[in-house]
């Protein structure tokens, strides 16, 4: 409702073009006196002497009245003003959304926990809000017995909880050829990181009495109208992987395979069974079509890595990122995740001038082993142009690599496990794009 | 001796003097969470071991000509995949790629060739894998609807129309490992990496170089300019308070519509899976619909009923599946908005 004495949001999310040749020209102030300008435009009062905040002369309507009660939502949602951070879909990734990708939107996350509103999708046929009264766990194959197990049983079996990441096997695949996509979203959004809980997998394996000499593999099966399989190796099986139905604090969400999923550590987010129905022992791998026909790493040579699981020492910056503008030269705070699905992350080296030096990054804590690690470093924009990549390192020693090292031997058109080094260009005005460069 | 057998006496007398004592454990064997979860029955297994591996356990008997697959496909697949699986509307083309060499040599030579798009038929390295995928997931709108003759017989036509097959063929359990050996790409697929095992060895290394690492930096890619606006307006992608903004989209540039009721309804029931607003899909473009029904008596009612019961095929060879699930005011929000668009 407009009023004297309303508090006019300032023009802060928008820079037009004039603003931005202002910016370009080293007119700073032109930011605080817009400010000013508008604010006096809107509120009907005296302009404010001229230094003086508005936001702060004019008490706003929060500082004056009454606000809402408790449990004004029984399920709280994130502010208004958050509207913006959303997870989507990329335009023409895919035909049907029953089908498709939905993308984190990274540039506006902190810490490492992924809000589990904002989790990455990737569905086969679609997504369902599934009965857990009606949903059952069947596990058979080389076992002394098959056993079905309600929510009720698994529930009551001895809990674990874990953090770790899940990452598609297919992200950042759209630029193994060249730069495809403007954001942080859409090169590295099919990503996300939850506190799990649920039973280990090798609980109820030993539960069913699996044949533990004829028992090398074990295929994971979803009750969606996919009913996606996996071979999982029994070493993964009995070492982390889990069969979860919480994610950071409260049941798993109906996109994300509520209310049962296989949670497979540092092992691709195709593996990650959804609505979970069933686990089969055996002793060879069942080429499912999600490891045998899709999901397969074409090499320059023509041949097909099946099987391949595993996602590599990874890393990007969040902000600032494409299609972001820095609005001013000074201090920065740059900040970004790395990873690696086969342990902890060591290190994180940044760059500002496209890789030619390098100065090490802060590891925020907890640094765990097959989960999302955040990283800080301090920048001083001088306001010239700019390159900057993060590269990590993970407990194996392995390095983060560049593209073009994983082109000479990958090609262009392996479409999966591209984890090279990302470049964000950071031109004079401020404006931050995708770009590759090594 | 009299101590010794009053001893041996003993042992059976304190073994009888504990037996009530001693706790019969229920005998179900290894478990150690008694009454929890319970032995899955015969038929409950039989209901979900659908899966069928590369040498075949798991495959059930069946079989399925070539001719019969004809007819399951017309019906049931051509629509997204293509009369003869080579459609890259919906999803990516089947057949094609495929040489008479490549059913020798087992390799599909053109997976070299960045030009030729990589089909289903150029990859496929195990008949299992199709049999399993096909009777597991397809249709995509009704998995697990096929019979398992119709599985052998679409398989059948698939393998034809990819030009593996003659059109003569009668798939079956029996014969299938035969069928295997003809693929294109048998011998294309490689486990030899180090992407499987935890402990594999990386094929791609790098070197934590720290000052003065490369003399000159090439910038290999940008973003083309045709793409900049590829995902819509980015200042409605950031917050509005923090270290970095986005840049306004260009003036002139739409708003994206609020989000209608109906539209929502619509995805929900999964009606946008076949059908766009403005583009076909499966099915036709919801507004091709209200295109053909403008100003028609009775549109509505004739539209409700093909909702309920599903359609004749009037925009394709695929005809809607039926949606009994679908309550009346449901049906009747969708198909009021459709005829409105």
């Amino acid at each position: 409702m407009p009023g004297p004495g309303r508090i006019v949001r300032a023009p802060e999310n928008f820079l037009d073009a004039t603003q931005i040749a202002d910016v370009q020209a080293g007119r700073r102030d032109f930011l605080r006196g817009a400010f000013l300008a508008a604010a006096a435009l809107g509120s009907g009062r005296a302009t404010a002497a001229q230094g003086d905040d508005p936001a702060i002369l004019n008490l706003p309507e929060h500082s004056r009245a009454l606000g809402q009660p408790v449990a004004a939502r029984g399920y709280g949602l994130p502010s208004e003003h958050e509207k913006n951070l959303q997870r989507r879909e990329s335009p023409g990734l895919t035909r049907v959304g029953g089908s498709s990708v939905s993308f984190a939107p990274l540039q506006g996350l902190f810490g490492i926990i992924t809000p589990n509103g904002l989790h990455f999708e990737r569905h086969h046929q679609g997504w369902w809000d599934i009965d857990p009264t009606q949903h059952r766990l069947m596990v058979m194959g080389l076992v002394r017995e098959a056993k079905v197990y309600t929510m009720d049983d698994l529930m009551r079996l001895p809990a674990v909880s874990r953090m770790h990441f899940i990452e598609c096997g297919a992200n950042t695949g759209m630029e193994w050829g060249n730069v495809a996509v403007p954001t942080v979203q859409y090169t590295h959004g099919m990503l996300s990181c939850c506190e799990f809980t649920g039973v280990k997998l090798s609980t109820l394996l030993d539960d069913c009495g699996f044949d533990r000499k004829k028992g090398k593999f074990v295929l994971a099966e979803g009750a969606d109208g996919s009913s996606l399989t996996r071979t999982i190796a029994m070493e993964r099986a009995l070492d982390d992987v889990m069969v979860a139905w919480a994610m950071n604090g409260e049941m798993l969400r109906p996109e994300n395979g509520y209310p049962l999923r296989l949670v497979a550590p540092g092992i691709q987010g195709v593996s990650w069974v959804k609505w979970l129905r069933r686990i089969k022992v055996g002793d060879e791998p069942w080429a499912a079509k999600d490891e045998a026909l899709h999901y397969v790493d074409l090499m320059p040579d023509g041949t097909q890595r099946q099987y391949s699981s595993i996602q590599e020492c990874k890393s990007v910056i969040t902000t600032p990122s494409g299609g972001q503008t820095l609005l001013d030269k000074g201090f920065q705070n740059v900040t970004g995740l790395a990873w690696s699905g086969r342990g902890r992350v060591k290190r994180v080296d940044v760059s500002f001038d496209g890789g030619r030096n390098w100065r090490t990054a802060r590891l925020e804590s907890p640094v765990l082993p097959k989960c999302l690690t955040r990283f800080n470093i301090d920048w001083a924009w001088e306001g010239g142009p700019a390159i900057l990549q993060a590269r990590a390192m993970d407990e194996t020693g392995y390095v983060q690599p560049k593209i073009n090292q994983l082109r000479a031997v990958r090609g262009t058109r392996s479409i999966y496990h591209n984890n090279a080094i990302q470049s964000w260009k950071v031109a004079e005005s401020g404006e931050v794009t995708n770009v590759q460069a090594y | 001796m009299c101590r010794l057998i009053e001893k041996c006496c003993q042992a059976p007398l304190l073994l009888l003097y504990l037996a009530p004592f001693l706790v019969i454990v229920p005998a179900v064997a290894g478990t150690s969470f008694p009454g929890i979860g319970r032995p899955a029955t015969p038929a409950e297994i039989a209901a979900w071991d659908i899966d069928v591996r590369p040498d075949f356990k798991g495959l059930p008997p069946g079989s399925g000509s070539v001719e019969q697959g004809q007819k399951v496909w017309d019906a049931k697949c051509a629509t997204c995949h293509g009369t003869f699986g080579e459609s890259n509307e919906v999803f990516t083309p089947l057949v094609g790629g495929i040489s008479a060499e490549d059913i020798k040599t087992g390799r599909a030579a053109s997976l070299t060739k960045p030009e030729v798009a990589r089909t289903t038929i150029m990859k496929l390295a195990t008949v299992s894998t199709l049999w399993d995928y096909i009777r597991r997931a397809m249709p995509w709108n009704a998995p697990k609807s096929l019979a398992t003759d119709e599985v052998y017989a679409v398989v059948a036509y698939l393998l034809n129309l990819g030009d593996v097959l003659p059109n003569d063929f009668v798939l079956s359990d029996r014969n299938i490992a035969e069928v295997q050996a003809r693929l294109p790409n048998r011998n294309g697929m490689t486990r030899n990496h180090g992407l499987w095992d935890i402990k594999g060895k990386p094929d791609v290394t790098n070197t934590a170089c720290m000052k003065d690492c490369v003399t000159e930096v090439k910038l290999g890619s940008a973003l083309p300019e045709h793409a900049r606006d590829s995902h819509g307006d980015l200042a409605q992608q950031n917050r509005e308070v923090g270290p970095a903004r986005a840049k306004p989209e260009a003036a002139g540039a739409p708003a994206p519509p609020a989000a209608i009721q109906p539209a929502e309804l619509a995805r929900r029931k999964a009606c946008l899976s076949c059908h766009g607003v403005d583009n076909r899909i499966v099915g036709p473009a919801f507004r091709d619909v209200a295109k053909r029904y403008k100003g028609q008596d009775g549109a509505e009612a004739k539209l409700l009923e093909k909702l309920r019961r599903g359609g004749s095929g009037s925009w394709g060879a695929l005809p809607m599946p039926p949606n009994p699930d679908l309550a009346a005011a449901d049906a009747t929000t969708l198909v009021r908005w459709v005829l409105g668009l």
